[in-house]
């Protein structure tokens, strides 16, 4: 089945080949991958996607994949959440959390991106993989450049959280620190992907990397037993994945997967200290203005967003809004989320509970439609942003007496 | 007052493949126009109908970004460096 067209420009509709470019010559706009649906319709159905394996590749035949898979086999699939007692906690009806904290093999969604751009740059010959990341991107780079016998180069900002920085090179790559912000090693790394024949998962396979957002979209689709929610919130840092998750939930729609009109509303979630998209949403601007990022949420630290503008058009054309965190709001988020359902997210999972509470509170989400928060990274990369706010664990001597008291003591705390 | 500035990729078939230019101007409009004259078709694909500079085209001198500047008025001096960058994701 011939099911791809090549490349297209999403803002001039230029046509190119399948190749390793992202921007079109003429107006810069983005290239995008471009289906032929007509293809797809009656190929894809339910039912071909539930015999698929349980991973994101039960939906291959809607990624820019021409032959096998690489790497990443065991991608996605991740469990979709009836969250419970934190609906109790927020007030509202219904309340499911999309938990690809546990996404196989590097515990962020980053593996859906990367799995696609991996196999991909195998496609078309490269040797090379390399990427600009605030760390769930170089975790999952590094990993699945491992897997697929390729050099990997990680750029990240200096400044980058220990934790992700030893889960990047755990895998041997070459890990590049440079002194600035993410946003100047992006602009960096674009100059570099200019001049060396890498694979730049973000850069120039940026239009194959980003398609591999839409599974986390076309899972909580299949997972809502073929039903799309009123409400889906998602953190934003470059602005890619709720424009994908989007994009997934039309493209269900034109395969005819889904009953139901295109009634999601998408949601925004981002840090107060980094917040350039939610800042066009509520001053209802397509104009993004960049701003310096000072958040402890620094997954999301992305001050020029290249998706800022498809993202705010994302939420705009869904009826969708948007909401800042203050990094007090986050903790409080990450701690509300542990709580409540057991699941332990990284700084950019508080925001997203954090944005959500806000717009529950402020009346934009409904108490009673049904509500999905993505959560996208894993909690024991970042445990720095909660030292100072958890309690001290009680110790004692190993004895009963001792015991008897400590209890005693806390009891006397509590009451 | 010459600059250098680095052509991106898709803007050097417009340049007969030279990745860095040497251009005259004491802003980043006067440096477009000097690329212009040494270029013919340069400008159009920098600037939007409107004169404003393309959405998805960032520009940087000496490493910053114009916005966090002068923008198009940016004031330039002998020997800074100016970056044409495409938009590019993150993550």
């Amino acid at each position: 089945m011939e099911k791809l067209n090549g490349l297209r420009c999403r803002e001039c509709g230029r046509h190119y080949g399948a190749a390793p470019v992202h921007v079109c010559e003429f107006c810069f706009g983005p290239l995008e991958v471009d289906y032929r649906y007509d293809a797809l319709r009656g190929v894809v159905t339910r039912e071909s996607i539930a015999a698929g394996p349980p991973s994101m590749w039960r939906y291959k035949d809607l990624l820019p994949i021409d032959g096998d898979v690489a790497v990443g086999h065991h991608v996605g699939f991740t469990p979709l959440i009836r969250a419970r007692n934190l609906a109790d906690e927020l007030g509202c009806r219904e309340v499911w959390v999309k938990n690809d904290s546990v996404c196989h093999p590097t515990w962020s969604f980053k593996d859906r991106v990367v799995s696609v751009a991996v196999t991909k740059a195998l496609e078309f010959g490269f040797d090379t993989v390399a990427c600009a990341s605030t760390g769930n991107l170089a975790n999952s780079v590094a990993a699945h450049a491992a897997e697929g016998r390729l050099k990997s180069y990680i750029f990240i900002p200096a400044d980058l959280e220990q934790g992700k920085v030893l889960a990047t090179l755990v895998y041997g790559p070459t890990l590049v620190a440079v002194h600035g912000t993410y946003d100047e090693v992006n602009r960096l790394c674009s100059e570099i992907a200019d001049k060396y024949r890498w694979a730049f998962v973000n850069v120039n396979f940026r239009p194959y990397y980003s398609e591999g957002s839409k599974s986390h979209g076309f899972e909580i689709v299949e997972q809502l037993g073929w039903r799309t929610p009123a409400h889906i919130v998602v953190p934003c840092a470059g602005g890619s994945l709720i424009t994908k998750i989007w994009k997934a939930i039309k493209e269900l729609k034109i395969l005819g997967l889904i009953d139901e009109g295109l009634k999601t509303k998408m949601h925004a979630a981002q840090a107060l200290g980094c917040g350039p998209i939610v800042t066009m949403i509520k001053n209802d601007t397509d104009v993004l203005v960049p701003v310096r990022p000072n958040t402890i949420a620094k997954s999301l630290a992305i001050g020029n967003p290249a998706d800022g503008y498809y993202a705010y058009k994302t939420t705009k054309e869904s009826g969708g809004s948007g909401e800042h965190a203050t990094d007090e709001e986050i903790v409080e988020g990450m701690l509300l989320l542990a709580r409540t359902e057991g699941i332990f997210t990284e700084t950019a999972g508080g925001v997203t509970v954090a944005a959500a509470r806000k717009l529950i509170e402020r009346g934009v989400i409904p108490r009673d439609e049904s509500i999905v928060l993505c959560i996208t990274g894993n909690g024991l990369k970042t445990p720095d942003a909660l030292q100072d706010r958890l309690d001290a664990q009680v110790k004692i001597k190993p004895s009963l007496s001792a015991f008897d008291r400590a209890l005693a003591d806390l009891k006397s705390q509590t009451s | 007052m010459p600059v250098l500035v680095r052509i991106p990729t898709p803007l050097r078939t417009l340049t007969k493949g030279n990745a860095e230019i040497q251009a005259k101007g004491g802003t980043i409009d006067s440096v477009v126009d000097d690329l212009e004259r040494q270029f013919p078709g340069l400008k159009e694909r920098l600037l939007d109908e409107t004169g404003e500079l393309r959405r998805f085209i960032n520009i940087y001198v000496n490493q910053e970004d114009i916005r966090f500047l002068q923008a198009k008025k940016t004031a330039l001096k002998d020997g800074d460096e100016v970056s044409i960058v495409p938009a590019i994701a993150g993550g």
